[in-house]
């Protein structure tokens, strides 16, 4: 037999389909390259006797003929997921050893879809980074490596390295300013984030309730496409879920894109970006000429503002919903002398300090004296960014641009300067802040051999252009490349 | 709309070393929504359950739990707010208070900061001994309540029921337009009137189902306001009294010693009688509010405001006015009969089709004396509105006179049962056969000559004669008869 770990999902689940290989089979094939790559960092925690388990309940509803949409895939859970009876963390020291009584509404859908979920995927904690290197659980490290460790990119940077490193068919992710975009385009995976809305939030550890969204990270578009197809629906539990069907977004990957209008937003070349970056864009360009499309020139002034309103917005929510991690009823508590000193020893331990920072970042801006001058005007500036993406579509009804401003850079190289780490997220936060779908496609490796994606931001709603878009961005691409395998 | 000019009545005022004072009042009266589940959740909100036995794992604030609105609340919210004669904002929006307590799960109370669900409105108070009082509303909006902490339970831990947390909660704000103690219970008396009849707070205040925030200032009459102090979660109207008399005279006390009001939150301690700071301005938290990320604004069709507002029942004032309109009764019972739904329906049941009149005595005599006697409610009482009824349909046809229907409902309240079975088997029917009373009065009139000729006299002795004419039937005599056949026989 081959190895079952090379395959996409897609062709996973056709195997599995033709009865070419049991769940079983391919669910023990990728926890024998889980265990292989434990120098990647990439699991908090491994539920490899459930997955065995799993896969065979799969392997027994397949035998009486049901088949869900992820029937028998081992798959990974970005472990912001609650996950029922399965130690969730969210990378940080404040969950202790936290076992959720229940299941987030995502995990339900890919359950009920007959997923096997081999464990819980590294992260930045809380989500709040864009190297992985504020886990308290330790950094992932990229599989794709060039003399020195790399970083795999954040939040969701389990996610992507698990799916670059084969040892997951996919993995789901969180995106909240770009965190499952720019760990794609770090490690050469594709990452979509949906429109906000699409997929349920019950259950998911939240950061910034108004831009947090989860989508897959997988190894090609259509698996992206066939993952977010379960984990996507309506959820009363959560008010900001959209009661909307799902597109027909498989059949979508394969659909033409003659006549489709390419917008270039021209605000998205700054400053300070790689010229390989530059002509990774113009060659972006060339290819959708190529497969059909109108190539427009769009504006979208108010970019510029987008990554301060961001890190206004974003610490401000977050500021709040940490709040209930007060060592009060569920997680670590430092006990101290009265109520005030418990709370601060136990978040004093508990937090590490990216998340403290954001938090007193987040409750300063909310100050009264403060509010108006920072988060009321972020608001403003968030509007008048959903302004200028309904501007372009009025011109086009797709956006091409780079995924992040450079390629994979070295394990602690950015960690102790925020400010140049938060510039990770300069073409990503735009489509969170407007609520729109945007996908990144592994496209070229730069000269150092690493990966390079890029983005494609779609309509509210509008994935089947997306996903159109992407597909044949990656049919023009046809990115190959594999990280070498050096982990074991 | 705030009448700082309406200066209260003098004898309102409060008499100081340097002169009289004037009371500035304006409350915040939270009220419980009568909902099943919670704002937010699911969980039930029966009062009295085991402590965390009403809990959901949104009011627990655990991981990744969002809140979901529950329309019911909305609704009651709206209902409120047209019994208050209020504006309704189609448009409104939650918010998240954030402050820190082991009572509150998520470390953020969510509550209607900017844009309350209704706006500002009016009712009017009728003070015991004084005018009607107009008393403007502020706003009404719906927030979460937190939990509960235990202290005294343990000298070193605090416990914590999180039963209460996420009950939906009504916060209704006055305008500061009332002027004595007795304005400020009127106030909540009537709030809790409407909230009954309503049906959207049961209006309990033993529970803590409505209690009030009382801010008090004083003044010279008519002059500058004062500093204002806030009293925090006054659970009964005698409290409020109690608790702005001291406020108010304690404020007056520090101002005419050169001292200056500071604007701090206090808390009432009922068994002392007095109020004690809680925090001061400078300890108080900045709440950092803002919309709550997690909830869509809520946005009202009108047609649901205007659904609302066809079914409301009848509300304390609209029924006062029928009452007075429909039995003939003064403004001052129709306002005590209808300052309940049950005391409206209890009189409205016994009234009905009867002398609403002699019928209003009675429930606000006979019944309410008996009752308070006994120290029960109304729903607990002894006699039915439907028995009550049956006594006065028995007076108005005279089979009993006034003075037995006293003794018949005596019988009815300590055994229950009906007039006519008490009247039936205590044999109190009243003898209306005259040739009986004829023969009754002639006996009195032959044992007692000497009165005979004193009565032909005088007519005002008659009465000597009716009595004793009574007491020989045992009061079941018609008294009407007596009299006529008396004066007959005295040629008077």
């Amino acid at each position: 037999m081959s190895d079952l770990t090379q395959l996409t999902l897609e062709s996973a689940l056709g195997g599995m389909a033709a009865g070419d290989f049991t769940s079983e089979e391919i669910t023990i094939a990728h926890i024998d390259a889980c265990m292989e790559a434990a120098d990647l960092n990439a699991f908090i925690t491994n539920t490899f006797e459930l997955a065995i388990d799993q896969a065979k309940a799969s392997d027994a509803r397949r035998a009486k003929g049901a088949v869900g949409k992820l029937e028998g895939a081992p798959l990974g859970v970005k472990d912001l997921f609650c996950t029922e009876g399965v130690k969730t963390t969210a990378a940080s020291q404040i969950l202790g050893d936290f076992k959720p009584p229940y299941e987030s509404s995502v995990t339900t859908n890919m359950k009920a879809d007959g997923m096997v979920m081999l464990g819980k995927l590294n992260l930045d904690e809380f989500a709040m980074g864009s190297s992985n290197e504020t886990s308290s659980y330790g950094n992932v490290v990229n599989p794709w490596k060039k003399n020195e460790e790399l970083v795999p990119g954040g939040s969701s940077g389990g996610s992507a390295a698990a799916v670059a490193a084969d040892i997951c068919l996919g993995a789901t992710a969180t995106d909240t300013g770009g965190s499952i975009r720019q760990p794609a385009s770090f490690t050469g995976t594709v990452g979509i984030k949906p429109t906000y809305g699409r997929c349920s939030r019950f259950g998911i550890v939240a950061f910034a309730s108004s831009l947090d969204q989860a989508g897959p990270i997988a190894k090609t578009v259509k698996d992206s496409a066939i993952l977010l197809d379960s984990m996507a629906g309506y959820d009363p539990k959560d008010s900001t879920s959209l009661n909307v069907d799902n597109g027909d977004w498989i059949a979508s990957c394969e659909k033409s894109i003659k006549g489709m209008r390419i917008g270039i937003p021209k605000e998205y070349t700054v400053d300070g970006m790689p010229a390989e970056i530059q002509s990774l864009w113009d060659q972006g360009v060339e290819w959708m000429k190529d497969a059909g499309a109108e190539i427009v020139p769009v504006s979208l002034p108010h970019t510029k503002y987008a990554l301060p309103a961001y890190y206004i917005v974003a610490p401000a929510e977050a500021s709040s919903n940490l709040a209930r991690y007060d060592g009060m009823r569920y997680g670590a508590r430092v006990d101290g002398e009265n109520l005030n000193d418990t709370y601060e020893r136990t978040r004093a331990a508990g937090f590490g300090p990216e998340v403290q920072r954001r938090i007193m970042i987040g409750t300063y801006v909310l100050s009264a004296g403060y509010y108006d001058a920072y988060y009321l005007r972020a608001q403003k500036v968030r509007t008048r960014i959903a302004e200028d993406f309904k501007n372009a579509w009025e011109s086009c009804d797709a956006l091409l641009t780079p995924t992040c401003p450079s390629a994979p850079f070295a394990i602690g190289r950015k960690v102790n300067d925020p400010i140049t780490m938060y510039l990770n997220d300069i073409f990503t936060v735009t489509a969170n802040l407007a609520g729109l779908p945007g996908i990144s496609v592994p496209a070229a490796l730069d000269k150092n051999g690493l990966p390079l994606g890029l983005q494609i931001i779609g309509k509210a709603l509008d994935e089947d252009t997306v996903f159109a878009a992407a597909g044949a961005l990656e049919k023009a691409a046809n990115f190959t490349a594999k990280p070498e395998k050096w982990w074991t | 709309m705030f009448t700082a000019e309406r200066v209260a009545d003098k004898k309102d005022w409060m008499s100081g070393e340097t002169g009289d004072w004037e009371l500035i009042i304006g409350l915040e009266v939270h009220a419980q929504v009568a909902s099943n589940s919670k704002l937010f959740s699911g969980a039930a909100t029966e009062y009295g359950a085991d402590p965390n036995t009403q809990v959901s794992l949104v009011d627990a604030g655990m991981p990744g739990m969002l809140p979901v609105i529950n329309e019911f609340c909305v609704e009651q919210a709206v209902r409120t707010g047209l019994g208050l004669n209020a504006k309704i904002n189609l448009f409104s929006r939650f918010d998240r208070k954030n402050y820190f307590y082991v009572d509150l799960p998520q470390g953020y109370q969510i509550s209607q900061f900017e844009h309350p669900i209704v706006g500002e409105g009016e009712i009017e108070i009728q003070p015991e001994d004084s005018d009607a009082v107009t008393v403007g509303i502020e706003r009404l909006h719906l927030e979460q309540d937190a939990g509960k902490s235990v202290h005294d339970l343990s000298p070193t831990e605090t416990y914590v029921d999180l039963n209460r947390s996420g009950v939906a909660l009504m916060e209704i704000v006055s305008k500061p337009d009332m002027r004595s103690p007795e304005e400020a219970s009127a106030y909540v008396d009537k709030l809790r009137g409407i909230v009954r009849a309503l049906g959207t707070c049961d209006g309990d205040m033993e529970k803590g189902n409505l209690r009030a925030d009382v801010n008090v200032s004083v003044r010279k009459p008519g002059g500058e306001l004062g500093t204002r102090c806030e009293i925090k979660n006054v659970n009964s109207l005698r409290f409020i009294r109690e608790a702005i008399r001291y406020e108010a005279r304690r404020q007056i006390e520090i101002i005419e010693t050169g001292g200056t009001i500071d604007q701090e939150t206090r808390l009432f301690d009922s068994v002392k009688g007095e109020t004690r700071s809680m925090r001061s301005k400078e300890d108080a938290h900045d709440y950092r509010y803002f919309p709550d990320p997690d909830l869509l604004p809520l946005n009202l069709e009108q047609s649901f405001v205007d659904g609302i507002k066809a079914n409301l029942p009848e509300l304390p004032d609209a029924r006062k006015a029928r009452f007075i309109a429909e039995f003939g009764i003064p403004a001052y019972d129709a306002g005590v009969l209808t300052a309940d739904k049950v005391t409206g329906d209890y009189y409205e049941t016994a009234a009905k089709g009867r002398d609403g009149k002699i019928a209003a005595n009675w429930v606000m005599g006979e019944l309410f004396g008996a009752l308070n006697k006994e120290g029960k409610d109304l729903e607990d009482s002894p006699v039915s509105a439907e028995n009550l009824g049956g006594l006065l349909d028995r007076i108005a046809d005279k089979t009993i006179s006034g003075k037995i229907a006293k003794t018949v409902f005596e019988k009815m309240f300590e055994g229950g049962g009906t007039a006519d079975d008490i009247i039936e088997s205590e044999g109190l029917k009243q003898v209306t056969d005259m040739g009986a009373i004829e023969a009754m009065v002639q006996e009195a009139l032959d044992a007692n000559p000497a009165q005979v000729e004193k009565a032909k006299l005088n007519p005002k002795l008659l009465g000597f004669f009716v009595g004793q004419v009574m007491k020989a039937s045992g009061g079941k005599a018609n008294p009407q008869a007596v009299n006529q056949i008396l004066r007959e026989k005295l040629g008077l």
